[in-house]
C-alpha cells in the first residue's frame, strides 16, 4: 500500500470522532429546538411542571435537574470513605504487593459489573432494608439509588487517586520521615498535598460517571416527576427520566426529553473536560 | 519528659488506628462484589439448564401456567444471546478498524493541533452518557429507517466502542520504542508497510486487551438498546428487525412480574461472561506487559 | 585513635535485604561528639545503607533487616521508636527533597507542623531565622519566605533542607552525599556550612568524593563490600592507610 494512501486512510479515520461528535450535538440540537421554542430555553430549565396531559402539555427540566444533582452529590459523599482508603491501600501502604493487586482486581471487577445488575441487586437486596429501617415507605428514593451509585463509582475514584499517590517521589516521604513524623502525618502533610490535585482531579471523573449513569437510578429512584423534598423522598434523574418515557414519547415530549438529554450532554462534557485537564496537568507536575 | 512520652505515644496510637481503618474501610469495598456475585450466583444458579441457552423467551401466558402449576418457567434467552452476539458482532467488526487506525494517527501525530483536538473529543465521547448514545441513534438510524433494528443496537454499541479502542491503540503504539520504527524505516519499509508489519504486531496485546475490555464495557449496556433495539420475544437473525439482547431481556423481565422467575439466571450468565472477559484482559495485558 | 566523648556508637550492626545478601557486615565504630566523620567507598559498599540505619529509615521497608546495636548516648535505638529517634538524629539527603507544596518559611517549620507541636508566632519566627541564618541561607531568602521552596537553585534546596533538619535541633546529623547532585560553588558552600556546623551537631557524613572527605572530616571510615575496613583520624588515613584495600581505594586504583 502506497505512503500516501495508508496517510489519507489514517486521516480519514480520525475525521471520524469530530463528525460523529457534532452530529450528537447537532441532532440533540434541532430536536431539542422544538421545545426551547415552545417553552424558552430557561424557563425549561427553571420549570418544575412534567405534564403530559394533551392539549395542555407543560414540560420543564428542574426536577431532573435537581434530581440529578442530589444523586451524584450523595453518591460522591458516600463513595469518598471507601474510595480514599482503597486509594491509600493500592498506592501507599501495600503498593505493589500481591494483597494490593488483589483488591485493585476487586475494583476492577466492581467496575465491569453492568449498570443493570446494580440496579436488580438494589432493587432486592438494598431496597427491602431500606424498607426494614423504615427509611422510605417504598423503599425507592433518592438515597437508595445513591447509594448504589456510590458504590459504581468506587473503581474510577479509587483507581486513579491509587494512581497520584503512588507518583508522590519516595524522597520526598524519607524526608519527611527523617523529621520523625509517622506513616499518618506523612500522608496527611506530604502525601495528601503533593497528590491533591490528582486526587481531586479523578472525583471530578468520578462525577462524570455518575452524572450518566443510568439503569441503576431508574430502577431505584421511584420515577416520580417532582422536585423531590428530600434525600428519602423519590424523584427522577435526567438519565432515568429519558429512559422511563423515551420509548413512549413523540411530538413536543419527544422533543423535551432530548433537550433534557442535551442538557445532560453538556454538563458531563464540561466536567469530563475539568476533569481530564485537570488530570493532565496534575501528570506534568 | 513525661509529657512528651504521652504525646509519642497519642501520635503512634493514631497512625495504627488509621491505618486500621484505612483497611477496613478498603476491604469494605469488596463486600458489594461478593454480595453481588452472590445473589446472582444462589438465585440464578438453578434456572441454568440447557434449554435456557437454547430456548427464546416464553410469552407471558406460558409463564403464568408454568408458575400456576408449581413448575419452572419454560424457555430461555436464546432470541437475547443471539441478539447481543448479531450486534457485539457488527459493532465489532466496525469499530476494530476504524478504532485501530485512529488510534495510530493519534500516536503518530501526537504534537498536531488537529490530533489533540481529535484526542479530547475522543474523552468527550468516552464520557457521554450512554443513555444519550441511545437518543442518538434513535435520531439516526432508528427515525430514517422508520423502526427499531439490529443495524440501529449496533450503531449504537459501535459508538461506545470506537473512544475505547482508540484510546488503547493510542496508548500502546505510545508507549513503544521509538528505535522499533526507526529499524522498520532503516530496513527501507515506507511508512505504511512498518505500521502494519512492525508496530501494530508488536502492539497486538494492549490492543487486543483494549477491545476485550470494550466489548465488556458495552455487552451489559441497556438503556442505549431500549430505544435502538427494542427487544424481540423470539429468535430472530434479520438485521433490519427489532432484535433482542441479554441486557434487554434483563430489564423486561424485571418489569414483567410473571417472567421475574428468569431474571437470575440470564444476570447470572451476563455477569459471568462480562466478569470473565474483563478477567482475561487483565491476565493479557499482564502477560503482555512482562 | 582517640575517642574522648562518643555520642553514637555502631556494635556489630549488620543490615540485610534479604537472607543471603548483607549489604553492611558487623561494623562497629564509634563517633566522636562534635565533630565530622566522613564514610567512604566504592559504591554499593554499604556505606549509605550503614547511615540510613542510624536514622531508622530501614523500618520503612519490610525486607531490611538490621541487626546488632546502634548506641546513642549509650541508648540501643534500634529498639526505640523510630519517630522519637529521628528527632535526634537528623538526616540530609543525597537530592533536596524540599517539600514542594509549602513554602520556604513551612519547609523549615515541616518537623514541627508534621509531628503535630504548636508553637507561638514569635517561637516560629524565631526558629526560621536563626536556622536560616545557621546555613547561611537568611540573606538570599528573608524577603521570599513566602515562595515555594523548589523555586530555589539545587544548593539553595540542600540548604534549606539543613535548615529543616537543623531545626529539630539533632544530637546528630547525618548526610548521605548531600552534594554529590549540586555544582562546585554550591559544594563549596554546603562543605563551609558542615565546617561551621560541627560546633553545635555532630555530623556523620557519607561522601564518594575522597577531596571532600579531606577537606571537611576529622575523622573517616572506609568501607568495601559492607566491611568497615579502616576507620582512622583522616590525616592519618589519607597519608598512611593500614590497609591494603584502602591504600587502593585512595590512591584511586579502586573504585
Amino acid at each position: 500500500m502506497s505512503d500516501k494512501l495508508f496517510r489519507i486512510f489514517l486521516f480519514i479515520a480520525a475525521c471520524l470522532i469530530p463528525i460523529i461528535c457534532g452530529g450528537i450535538i447537532y441532532a440533540l440540537v434541532t430536536d431539542a429546538y422544538e421545545s426551547f421554542e415552545h417553552f424558552g430555553f430557561l424557563n425549561f430549565i427553571f420549570s418544575s411542571e412534567w405534564d403530559y396531559t394533551e392539549g395542555n402539555e407543560q414540560y420543564g427540566a428542574l426536577p431532573f435537574i435537581v434530581g440529578t444533582m442530589m444523586t451524584t452529590f450523595l453518591a460522591l459523599l458516600f463513595c469518598i470513605p471507601f474510595s480514599l482508603p482503597v486509594a491509600l491501600f493500592v498506592g501507599e501502604y501495600f503498593k505493589g504487593t500481591p494483597v494490593a493487586a488483589i483488591l485493585s482486581t476487586v475494583t476492577d471487577l466492581l467496575a465491569g459489573i453492568p449498570s443493570i445488575i446494580y440496579g436488580l441487586w438494589g432493587f432486592f437486596t438494598l431496597r427491602p432494608i431500606i424498607m426494614a429501617l423504615d427509611i422510605s415507605p417504598e423503599g425507592s428514593s433518592i438515597l437508595t439509588a445513591s447509594m448504589v451509585l456510590s458504590i459504581m463509582i468506587i473503581p474510577y475514584a479509587a483507581s486513579l487517586s491509587a494512581e497520584f499517590i503512588k507518583m508522590v517521589p519516595a524522597d520526598l516521604k524519607e524526608g519527611a520521615y527523617s523529621l520523625g513524623a509517622t506513616r499518618f502525618e506523612v500522608i496527611r502533610k506530604i502525601v495528601f498535598p503533593v497528590a491533591g490535585s490528582g486526587i481531586f482531579s479523578s472525583y471530578i471523573l468520578a462525577i462524570g460517571r455518575a452524572l450518566g449513569e443510568t439503569m441503576t437510578v431508574t430502577m431505584l429512584i421511584g420515577n416520580t416527576n417532582q422536585i423531590p423534598d428530600g434525600i428519602t423522598a423519590t424523584g427522577n434523574s435526567m438519565a432515568s427520566i429519558i429512559a422511563n418515557q423515551f420509548g413512549e414519547a413523540d411530538g413536543l415530549k419527544l422533543s423535551s426529553l432530548i433537550a433534557i438529554g442535551l442538557i445532560l450532554f453538556l454538563i458531563t462534557a464540561v466536567i469530563n473536560m475539568i476533569g481530564k485537564i485537570m488530570i493532565k496537568r496534575a501528570r506534568i507536575s | 519528659m513525661i509529657m512528651n512520652d504521652m504525646k509519642i505515644l497519642q501520635r503512634l496510637y493514631t497512625d495504627k488506628i488509621f491505618k486500621i481503618a484505612v483497611c477496613l474501610f478498603a476491604a469494605l469495598t469488596a463486600i458489594p462484589l461478593f454480595a453481588i456475585l452472590g445473589e446472582v450466583l444462589i438465585k440464578g444458579y438453578s434456572q441454568l439448564s440447557w434449554s435456557f441457552f437454547t430456548e427464546p423467551t416464553p410469552t407471558a401466558y406460558k409463564a403464568m401456567q408454568a408458575v400456576a402449576a408449581g413448575e419452572p418457567i419454560p424457555g430461555g434467552i436464546a432470541n437475547g444471546i443471539i441478539g447481543s452476539v448479531i450486534m457485539l458482532g457488527m459493532a465489532t467488526v466496525v469499530a476494530v478498524p476504524i478504532g485501530i487506525l485512529c488510534g495510530v494517527y493519534l500516536a503518530e501525530n501526537s504534537k498536531k493541533r488537529f490530533a489533540i483536538i481529535v484526542s479530547y473529543i475522543t474523552d468527550l465521547l468516552q464520557g457521554t452518557p450512554s443513555v444519550i448514545i441511545g437518543i442518538i441513534t434513535y435520531v439516526w438510524v432508528v427515525v430514517p429507517m422508520k423502526g427499531y433494528s439490529a443495524i440501529a443496537g449496533s450503531v449504537a454499541l459501535f459508538i461506545m466502542m470506537l473512544p475505547l479502542i482508540i484510546r488503547s491503540t493510542e496508548e500502546t503504539v505510545k508507549i513503544l520504542p521509538a528505535s522499533l520504527k526507526e529499524a522498520g524505516l532503516a530496513l527501507g519499509g515506507n511508512n505504511a508497510r512498518v505500521t502494519l508489519k512492525v508496530i501494530l504486531p508488536s502492539a497486538f496485546g494492549g490492543i487486543f486487551t483494549g477491545i476485550l475490555l470494550a466489548v465488556s464495557r458495552v455487552i451489559g449496556e441497556t438503556a442505549p438498546l431500549m430505544f435502538t433495539a427494542l427487544g424481540c420475544s423470539f429468535i430472530r437473525w434479520d438485521i433490519d428487525k427489532p432484535i433482542s439482547a441479554v441486557p434487554l431481556l434483563i430489564w423486561e423481565f424485571f418489569n414483567d412480574p410473571n417472567l421475574q422467575e428468569l431474571i437470575w439466571g440470564a444476570s447470572l450468565f451476563l455477569l459471568i461472561f462480562v466478569l470473565s472477559l474483563n478477567l482475561t484482559a487483565k491476565y493479557f495485558a499482564k502477560k503482555w506487559n512482562s | 585513635m582517640e575517642l574522648v566523648n562518643p555520642i553514637l556508637e555502631f556494635k556489630k550492626t549488620c543490615v540485610s535485604y534479604s537472607k543471603q545478601t548483607m549489604a553492611v557486615k558487623y561494623v562497629s565504630a564509634a563517633i566522636e561528639r562534635n565533630t565530622i566523620t566522613a564514610i567512604m567507598g566504592p559504591s554499593g559498599c554499604g556505606k549509605s545503607t550503614l547511615l540510613r540505619a542510624a536514622n531508622l529509615m530501614h523500618a520503612l521497608y519490610p525486607n531490611i533487616r538490621v541487626d546488632g546495636e546502634i548506641l546513642l548516648n549509650g541508648q540501643n535505638i534500634l529498639s526505640m521508636e523510630p519517630i522519637e529517634v529521628r528527632r535526634k538524629i537528623g538526616m540530609v539527603f543525597q537530592r533536596p527533597t524540599p517539600f514542594p507544596t509549602m513554602s520556604i518559611y513551612d519547609n523549615v517549620l515541616a518537623g514541627y507542623s508534621l509531628n503535630g507541636i504548636r508553637l507561638s508566632k514569635s517561637e516560629r519566627n524565631e526558629i526560621v531565622e536563626k536556622c536560616l541564618r545557621n546555613v547561611a541561607l537568611w540573606d538570599e531568602v528573608k524577603d521570599v519566605l513566602n515562595k515555594k521552596g523548589t523555586f530555589l537553585s539545587g544548593g539553595q534546596q540542600q540548604r534549606l533542607c539543613i535548615a529543616r533538619a537543623l531545626a529539630m535541633k539533632p544530637e546528630v546529623l547525618l548526610m548521605d552525599e548531600p552534594t554529590s547532585a549540586l555544582d562546585p560553588i554550591a559544594t563549596k558552600h554546603i562543605e563551609d556550612l558542615i565546617l561551621e556546623l560541627q560546633k553545635d551537631v555532630t555530623i556523620l557524613i557519607v561522601t564518594h568524593n575522597m577531596g571532600q572527605a579531606k577537606r571537611i572530616s576529622s575523622r573517616s571510615m572506609f568501607m568495601y563490600l559492607g566491611d568497615l575496613v579502616e576507620y582512622d583520624d583522616t590525616e592519618k588515613m589519607f597519608s598512611n592507610p593500614t590497609d591494603e584495600r584502602t591504600r587502593a581505594y585512595l590512591t584511586g586504583k579502586m573504585g
